[in-house]
């Protein structure tokens, strides 16, 4: 028996299909990060049991929850999994108590034991004075605690979220991050999060799972995928440029025009190539003497003001995005159309193979 | 082109925003047209009421005990229709199988049909050469045309449809999600039932069996065609006064002053609590 969880499955709706093949142990807190329609909320009612499955199984703790091949099948009332939903479904006509309570009750407690249950993880998450109130009357950042504590009260195996932070306004996001952390690292079970917020995924998880178009195209370590981007998608979330190309010795070829001279990069054939908006430096002119082996002209197309710092949106060989000071904007003279030489080190820019996607080998069900 | 607004209008407006509260005359006159159209003859009623005699004519006609019955077989049908019509709500608006959409139909045919109607075809089921009252009578001795039992079922069978129909649409127009997360939380099917979608449209369940109760208590075509008139046993109020007017006009008219004091009391009494957000809902 392997513990936590394990899926291996496709999941057909109408015209589009999620085909991953997912791993959590016990205490890890995966994110799933994807934008919207690539089939994170379709993952999660799956594993709920709210969809059914149409092809592979899906494992809790080495018991089938659900196999499309035998038919297994485990109602979602009977999965030891608590779900927080994206706009938390708290119940408005019960009392956050018995909110709280509806799980351990449901599944069987009787009324006494349930609230006791339940006034347990009220003290826990710091909730206890608003034990009397209606969910009406909560911020979300408290609705967002009881939707937590709801899914905790009934003693769950595997936890999910679909979007915990998105209903919450920018300043309480950040105060609630925290501490949803805090309250996830203490789960024992496998616990999925599904988001579209890179930061949030950076915060809470302790690796990523990067789903597009109903498929995995990246995993690994938060620090791992911030740093080599497998998709264009991912490039852009975590900030980065991102270059497909083909490696020969130490110059790569990138597909979109230009080239690369990485030495030493250990890579053959197909490659990806991030770089730093922040690390590519802008010259008026062709420099002359310069420790950057990568050295090209561009064309200023637009100029965005982020919160400390200007980004350049640059048409060259190849075309990139540059962060630069607003001081150095105006010391340059930079404005749309205007002619500029950009250098990158070598070290800056990271050169790594791409990461074939992971899909489920799930045969097609018999039609 | 100036005109004067007093302290009040300009209080009024401020807090509550929003301009003149005046109606437009185009919609002012067929409105109040409507509300004399509804108020006059119930202003007759108690303009010719025998107010000096009311006790003793009351007292004198059989208005007592058809009032009881009026209010015992109103109430049983009410309590048959929700306990049957609820179900039958929630299969409606929450399962599917073939035929659904005929059923549904057939379900809420007695809103549209003629009571009188009713009557005959329930007369034609249940009467004692019915294909279904021979039955009874054969294995039961149950014959029940002519009897309070049949009151109620005429009531429930012309009734229960508003219940069912106001229940349906508060089923449909809830959230379904909240029934998930009960699901998702480890509740049965039953539970869900019980402790989420049940409170949940509480205020139409309330609005749909008050509805239903004022439909059978006024219900007249179906229960003189189906229970007769029998002073005691089948003589409901509506039909009491239907009876009076021939032969004693003034007990009518009291009759029908009971009939709709016992409404208007049911109808203040539950509509702010529940009424108005029910019928939203």
């Amino acid at each position: 028996m392997t513990a936590g969880l394990a899926v291996r499955a496709r999941v057909a709706r109408g015209g589009f299909t999620l085909d991953v093949d997912l791993v959590a142990a016990p205490g890890e807190v995966v994110a799933v990060l994807g934008p919207n329609g690539s089939g994170k909320s379709t993952l999660l009612r799956a594993l709920a049991g709210l969809t059914p499955i149409s092809g592979g199984q899906v494992l809790l703790d080495g018991a089938v929850l659900d196999d499309a091949g035998t038919g297994t099948f485990v109602e979602a009332a009977d999965r030891p999994v608590g779900l927080v939903f994206q706009n938390y479904r708290l119940f408005p006509h019960l009392s956050v108590r018995d909110n709280v309570a509806f799980s351990p009750r449901a599944r069987g407690m009787s009324r006494s034991d349930a609230r006791t249950t339940a006034d347990r993880w009220l003290a826990r998450l710091g909730l206890t004075e608003l034990s009397g109130r209606r969910p009406g009357d909560l911020s979300g950042g408290q609705a967002q605690r009881v939707a937590l504590g709801r899914a905790l009260a009934g003693d769950p195996a595997l936890l999910l979220l679909d979007e915990p932070l998105s209903a919450l306004d920018a300043r309480t996001r950040l105060d609630v991050q925290s501490e949803l952390k805090r309250h996830l690292s203490s789960f024992d079970g496998p616990c999925l999060v599904v988001t579209h917020d890179p930061v949030e995924a950076l915060v809470l998880a302790d690796r990523l799972v990067v789903l597009e178009h109903g498929r995995i195209v990246q995993e690994g370590s938060p620090a791992d995928v911030a740093r080599r981007p497998a998709t264009e998608y991912v490039a852009k979330l975590v900030g980065l440029n991102l270059y497909t190309g083909t490696a020969d010795g130490d110059q790569v070829t990138l597909d979109a025009g230009g080239t690369f001279v990485v030495p030493d990069h250990g890579q053959h054939g197909a490659v990806l190539v991030a770089l730093r908006p922040s690390a590519v430096i802008v010259s008026p002119h062709r420099p002359d003497v310069s420790s950057a082996r990568n050295t090209w002209p561009a064309t200023i197309e637009g100029l965005t003001l982020l919160t400390d710092r200007v980004r350049l949106d640059l048409h060259g060989e190849p075309s990139v995005l540059v962060d630069v000071t607003p001081a150095a904007v105006a010391d340059l003279g930079l404005r749309p159309g205007g002619q500029v030489w950009l250098s990158a080190k070598a070290t800056e820019l990271e050169v790594y193979g791409p990461s074939a996607p992971r899909t489920a080998v799930v045969p097609d069900p018999v039609p | 082109m100036p005109s004067t607004l007093s302290p009040q209008e300009r209080a009024r407006r401020a807090t509550t925003g929003g301009g003149s509260r005046s109606a437009p005359l185009p919609l002012l006159l067929p409105a109040l047209v409507g509300i004399l159209f509804l108020v006059v003859p119930l202003a007759g009623l108690a303009i010719r009421a025998p107010w000096g005699d009311a006790w003793t004519i009351l007292h004198g006609s059989a208005a007592g005990e058809a009032l009881r019955l009026s209010l015992w077989t109103s109430t049983t049908a009410t309590a048959i229709s929700l306990a049957v019509g609820v179900p039958m709500a929630w299969v409606l608006a929450r399962t599917e199988f073939p035929g659904l959409r005929v059923v549904r139909a057939l379900v809420t045919l007695p809103l549209v049909l003629p009571p009188v109607v009713g009557g005959v075809a329930l007369l034609l089921a249940f009467g004692r050469t019915g294909f279904v009252g021979q039955l009874l009578d054969q294995w039961f001795g149950i014959t029940l045309p002519f009897t309070s039992a049949a009151v109620v079922i005429a009531q429930t069978f012309v009734a229960m449809p508003f219940l069912v129909v106001t229940v349906e649409g508060a089923l449909r127009s809830a959230d379904r999600g909240l029934d998930e997360a009960a699901a998702a939380l480890g509740a049965s099917r039953m539970t869900v039932f019980r402790r989420v979608t049940m409170p949940l449209i509480g205020p139409s369940l309330v609005a749909g069996a008050v509805l239903c109760w004022a439909r059978a208590l006024g219900e007249f075509g179906a229960t003189i065609t189906f229970a007769g008139s029998f002073p005691g046993r089948t003589q409901t109020l509506p039909i009491a006064v239907y009876y009076a007017l021939e032969t004693e006009p003034d007990a009518a008219i009291l009759l029908s002053l009971v009939l709709l004091l016992v409404s208007v009391a049911v109808l203040v009494a539950l509509r702010d609590r529940w009424l108005r957000g029910g019928v939203a809902a």
